[in-house]
């Protein structure tokens, strides 16, 4: 809500700068509109198209896809078409993914068992974590905390080598514990959390130890209820992170049995296109969903990782 | 706990600030619960980063994991050598060098446009922050089409009668994947500046006003300098996003993309598939170092800037 709360009121004392103000938002206005609408396009696109039946996705796309495998440009005359509305509204294309081809949802079921524990646990250790951060104070610490940091902030083609190599040793190679137990440790929200942490007053957790508060007690009643709300950022930051990924099970598993929907949705092949819509679009009512609920605590959460200091 | 009491002790703070590296057993008593809670969350991270991370160094000065035989830098003077490698250190970073200006000034665009009064900001703001929660693999169907030799994009060119260009598979595909990348991340980096406008002191800028200062004055003498530290830590953040730029670019294309946009990932994912591991953990390396240096800088700047970069 950052964005409303500067509004404000300049005092405007030329009649002619009121009018030149209002052309000037007008424009900036028209620019925006314009913008959201390259923004969501793809998005709304993808959930028009999946209401479209099989036979007028191929005749809309035909052109594009039945030739994406040989890589070669043989077609000549087809057009693409792209439309925001289906000539007919058809949940046909829903209906073979629900009930006849379970491909599909066992893929969706493999990316949501996945990410659910990777979420849940990597919340767990990290809310221990931030807590121990933030009350630990001196030089060993923070030197611990910027490992902490470099290691979040080291993209996949350096963390995957590591993650293969203790999988490889553990023997998980090729199972889901490969992804999920790294994931679990990955201190991104360790490192937003102890933000948040770090501003609970010292005052209010000697007053608790007073009153005869245990450690635990405190970290239970008092650390986690005033964090509540960067919690509910993280999960939401966290889920996105994984539901999406890609990386990880290319290395990771070479069973592609256990691939997540995200990797497997780009290998549907052209004869199942029509498909591909829905599934697609089934695969992002989740994260819609949370954004829907959350956005302001996506916003806050966003808001938050601005600044790497602890 | 006794002496952790509820005033300040300046003189015990002195103290511990002396011998940080060994503070007081009377305060390790009270440190006992916050260094438990980091212990889980330490242990992992040590598990699966910090430990296979110097068992990759280690590796990556040996001939091979058998022999153990000590050769220096030859791991990475042959991969330095390498020329896929270098085909693929050079997209990335040409990638990196005109997605990151991108990044920021065109979220900052978006945060300053969402900044001024126009209505419907959170309308606006939840429609710029949307590609960000839909998965890319849902998306990307549309992206093809939108992008194909036959697509839409050559569709609208052609009507203004300029030749069809193959987008995914030329160097015009580096374009796509910068478009993409932006799509994805403009919401994320406006939201960290939206959040650094916000903390702009009101009254700063309502004197500026009633002095008759016009809003590029403002904007270039009050905004910009305030929100110098944002627009680094932004700037930063972007170049380690645009290393992941990979999960796009594989989504759109498979494993065989154009060489225009072979990046630093695929060379991995071939690295992986031979599993020579003097390769991988040169390679891994050589990046981490780089990581390294750009958050050093990072941290230098926000140090010298001060901390209103949260």
């Amino acid at each position: 809500m950052t964005a409303e709360n500067t509004v404000k009121k300049p005092l405007r004392r030329k009649k002619f700068n009121r009018r030149q103000n209002r052309i000037g938002l007008a424009v900036m206005t028209i620019f925006a509109a314009a913008a959201a609408l390259i923004f969501l396009m793809p998005t709304v696109l993808t959930i028009a198209n999946s209401f479209m039946s099989s036979s007028e996705i191929s005749a809309n796309y035909g052109s594009v896809f039945s030739t994406t495998e040989s890589g070669g440009k043989t077609f000549i005359s087809e057009k693409v078409n792209l439309k925001f509305i289906p000539d007919m509204v058809s949940f046909s294309q829903y209906f073979t993914v629900l009930f006849k081809s379970p491909d599909y949802l066992l893929k969706f079921w493999n990316s949501v068992i996945l990410v659910v524990p990777i979420v849940i646990f990597q919340l767990a250790v990290a809310a221990f974590a931030s807590y121990g951060f933030a009350r630990l104070k001196g030089r060993l610490k923070e030197i611990l905390f910027f490992v902490y940091v470099i290691v979040m902030m080291m993209p996949y083609q350096v963390t995957l080598v590591p993650n293969y190599l203790v999988a490889d040793k553990l023997g998980i190679l090729n199972t889901r514990w490969a992804i999920i137990l790294p994931a679990v440790f990955t201190p991104y929200s360790v490192f937003l959390l102890t933000k948040v942490m770090k501003r609970i007053p010292e005052s209010l957790i000697e007053a608790a130890k007073l009153d005869g508060a245990g450690e635990m007690q405190i970290f239970r009643y008092i650390a986690l209820p005033l964090c509540k709300s960067v919690i509910f950022s993280v999960i939401i930051l966290v889920f996105i992170d994984y539901w999406n990924m890609v990386e990880q099970p290319l290395i990771l598993l070479s069973d592609e049995s256990l691939y997540p929907l995200s990797v497997f949705l780009s290998r549907i092949n052209s004869g199942e296109i029509g498909l591909a819509f829905a599934v697609a679009t089934i695969y992002m009512i989740p994260t819609l969903l949370m954004f829907l609920y959350g956005e302001d605590y996506l916003v806050e959460g966003i808001a938050y990782s601005g600044g790497i200091k602890g | 706990m006794k002496k952790k009491g509820a005033k300040p002790d300046i003189n015990k703070v002195r103290r511990e600030k002396k011998v940080r590296e060994k503070p007081p057993k009377a305060s390790l008593k009270s440190k006992a619960f916050p260094i438990a809670c980091i212990g889980p969350s330490f242990i992992g991270v040590m598990i699966f980063f910090i430990v296979p991370f110097m068992v990759i160094f280690y590796y990556s000065v040996v001939d091979n994991p058998i022999n153990k035989d000590f050769v220096f830098l030859d791991n990475y003077i042959s991969l330095l050598k390498n020329s896929a490698f270098k085909k693929a250190a050079l997209n990335t970073l040409k990638f990196s060098l005109t997605s990151v200006p991108l990044a920021v000034v065109l979220g900052l665009a978006l945060a300053m446009l969402l900044d001024a009064k126009i209505p419907f900001v959170s309308q606006f703001r939840a429609s710029f922050l949307c590609p960000m929660m839909v998965p890319v693999a849902s998306v990307v169907l549309i992206w093809q089409v939108i992008f194909h030799y036959n697509g839409t994009l050559n569709e609208i060119l052609s009507k203004f009668g300029i030749d069809k260009i193959d987008w995914l598979k030329s160097d015009k595909a580096m374009i796509v994947v910068t478009v993409l990348f932006l799509w994805k991340n403009l919401g994320y980096n406006m939201i960290l500046f939206l959040s650094a406008l916000g903390g702009i002191s009101k009254d700063q800028l309502e004197v500026a006003t009633l002095e008759g200062a016009g809003a590029w004055y403002k904007f270039f003498h009050i905004k910009l300098r305030h929100l110098s530290p944002t627009i680094l830590f932004v700037a930063i953040l972007s170049l380690i996003n645009s290393f992941k730029v990979f999960r796009e670019v594989y989504l759109l294309t498979g494993d065989y993309p154009y060489d225009s946009i072979y990046m630093l990932q695929h060379f991995m994912n071939n690295t992986f598939r031979s599993l020579d591991y003097q390769k991988l953990s040169a390679a891994a390396i050589i990046m981490s170092i780089v990581i390294i240096v750009i958050l050093a800088l990072l941290f230098a700047a926000e140090n010298k800037f001060g901390e209103d970069s949260e």
